[in-house]
């Protein structure tokens, strides 16, 4: 189980997740700092390492949107947050899923920032509010990029087969 | 059953002989584009080699094209030791296909791109950028994807695991009144689609209107397809293509254009009469506030933008020329403009046109994407409103979260220049 930890709404861009002035930061290491960086209160609480593992974010449609800058996944997936939303736009979706953002695709999702959560490959149980919503799963072939560890090992397993043949 | 432009396209980058919608494809990769970000992908790359005793090779320096756009001349020392390690990478790899920051072949990517000749119909083209739906103008099925991505295709020369798009078709008819374009067309549609109506989808456009628009035209609609969620944008490639490759893009090789089949399979069909469509403005904070400029003509404005891979070519220049010619933007707003390329810039400058919008008050910034994003040049202050020819409004793109950004077409930022208002073009020329 976990905790709601911030709340935001539809057509989330990635320029609100990780604004275009600090791009030029890239590595994974460092992204976190940045992450939210005009929302202040969430973002101290980030850059101070305050959130356990598996906080949880909730978004509304279209999470994600915007610019391919994959420091918006990274910057999340490093303190090991979840992000469950209504759905995802495409290029975030395919970044959280290469660089191990566990992302939550929960069309009926209903939660406050406080709630607690209980994740399963199938619903979100609210067990604040007592209620479940269904999770919409990851299509096969993405889910065997998260199930490799990300696309990293999963891209060095077939260089290896292809390079040494 | 018959395939879209994309299914086409996928089918024989993957080796397959039909495919549809919603299957599972590996296409080979014939043109793999980043900027700065390279930074990012050279990490990640080097990554996927750990452990394996392989030499850290890409599979084919000859597809790599590698621009410096986001932030040129650098900004930061953070920023010019990210060039320099790309620049280390670009020579140990020997890719060919570099542009720095440079006068005579730099610019903004998703124009340099085409004009260079790297695009072709029938290309998969991969950039780490999501402007990268642009080449769809040249017949291409051309998508962005991050950086992690990118360093897996430069290892396998692939992309893993893509699923075939279903295709949105969108038929323009019609002539265009005057004062009214590409810019107003695209961005009425992502007001019909909105921002995640094309979500996993193509957008293939067909109709008189999209056959008589030039490639210029046909990239301002394409670029701005991912604004509706698209993973490309298409224009079935036909003569205009072929002119623009020929006499615009220097190749000489014999081009492939790609057609949908008769009973190719759509997912939603949607019709525009190009000749009732008004100058079109998106209003803050996203893409798909779309509203017809009377409905915020008098809203003052304090930056005018004109340039970026969306609206940054040389007709896009000469239509604020026109509207400015001997006249003066007025005292309280001012007006910056970026050339998407170093080659727009020089015929520009020869034909005249960068001279008259300098006359005007116009300040002419080197080609680069920094203003448009927010991290170099053009900031916004507390409070103000840009009206621009860029691509994206979201709150905070600009480089101030406290600042709003319309985006509108050239002629209307021109327009707008002249009042410090915004105002519909067809009203004040």
């Amino acid at each position: 189980m976990a905790k709601v930890v911030f709340k935001i709404g539809d057509d989330v861009s990635t320029d609100t997740i990780y604004p275009g002035r600090f791009m030029a930061t890239v590595l994974p290491s460092e992204t976190p700092q940045y992450a939210f960086a005009d929302f202040k209160e969430f973002n101290a609480k980030i850059r101070n390492k305050e959130l356990p593992v598996g906080s949880i974010i909730i978004g509304g449609k279209n999470f994600g949107c915007g610019s391919s800058r994959e420091q918006a996944a990274s910057c999340l997936a490093t303190p090991g947050l979840v992000v469950v939303a209504r759905n995802f736009a495409r290029i975030f979706l395919q970044n959280s899923i290469n660089v191990g953002l566990k992302t939550v695709i929960c069309p009926s999702i209903e939660a406050e920032e406080g709630d607690e959560l209980e994740i399963t490959p199938v619903e979100v149980k609210n067990v604040t509010k007592g209620r479940s919503h269904p999770v919409v799963p990851l299509p096969k072939a993405r889910q065997a990029i998260v199930d490799a560890g990300g696309l990293i090992p999963y891209t060095r397993k077939l260089l290896v087969q292809e390079r040494s043949a | 059953m018959g395939m879209t432009v994309a299914e086409k396209i996928l089918a024989r980058a993957s080796g397959l002989g039909t495919v549809k919608a919603g299957e599972v494809v590996e296409p080979r990769v014939d043109v793999a584009m980043s900027h700065e970000n390279a930074a990012l992908v050279i990490n990640q790359f080097t990554e996927v080699f750990e452990g394996t005793g392989l030499e850290v090779k890409v599979w084919d320096p000859s597809k790599i094209v590698i621009i410096f756009d986001h932030r040129v001349p650098a900004e930061s020392s953070k920023t010019a030791t990210n060039q320099k390690k790309i620049r280390e990478f670009v020579a140990r790899q020997a890719i060919p296909n570099f542009h720095d920051v440079r006068g005579d072949e730099g610019g903004i990517c998703h124009q340099i791109l085409p004009e260079n000749g790297y695009i072709r119909p029938g290309y998969v083209v991969v950039g780490t950028d999501s402007h990268t739906t642009s080449h769809g103008a040249l017949g291409a099925f051309s998508f962005g994807i991050g950086a992690t991505e990118m360093a897996s295709v430069w290892a396998l020369g692939r992309v893993l695991n893509v699923e075939v798009p279903g295709t949105i078709k969108v038929v323009v008819n019609g002539d265009f009144a005057p004062g009214v374009g590409p810019k107003d067309l695209i961005l009425h549609l992502i007001g019909t689609l909105t921002a995640e109506g094309a979500n996993f989808k193509v957008i293939e456009f067909h109709g008189d209107a999209i056959r008589r628009m030039s490639t210029s035209g046909r990239l301002v609609i394409c670029n701005m397809t991912v604004e509706a969620g698209a993973t490309s944008g298409i224009v079935p490639a036909d003569e205009e293509t072929v002119r623009y490759l020929r006499e615009e893009a220097g190749v000489s090789d014999p081009v492939d254009l790609v057609t949908p089949d008769a009973d190719a399979v759509y997912d939603q069909v949607i019709e525009i009469d190009a000749a009732a469509l008004a100058p079109q403005i998106a209003c803050p904070h996203t893409v798909d506030n779309v509203k017809p400029v009377d409905a915020v003509a008098g809203t003052r404005v304090n930056q005018i933008v004109i340039g970026s891979c969306t609206n940054g070519r040389l007709d896009d220049l000469e239509t604020a020329a026109a509207i400015l010619k001997g006249k003066k933007v007025a005292a309280g707003t001012r007006m910056l403009v970026f050339p998407a390329t170093w080659r727009i810039y020089k015929r520009a400058m020869k034909a005249g046109v960068l001279e008259t919008l300098v006359d005007a008050g116009a300040v002419i910034v080197n080609p680069g994407c920094g203003c448009c994003l927010g991290v170099h040049q053009g900031a916004l202050g507390d409070g103000e409103v840009a009206l621009s020819t860029t691509n994206r409004n979201f709150k905070g793109r600009m480089g101030n979260p406290n600042a709003d950004v319309y985006l509108c077409s050239p002629a209307v930022a021109a327009a707008s220049a002249l009042t410090g208002v915004i105002s519909d073009p067809r009203k004040v020329v």
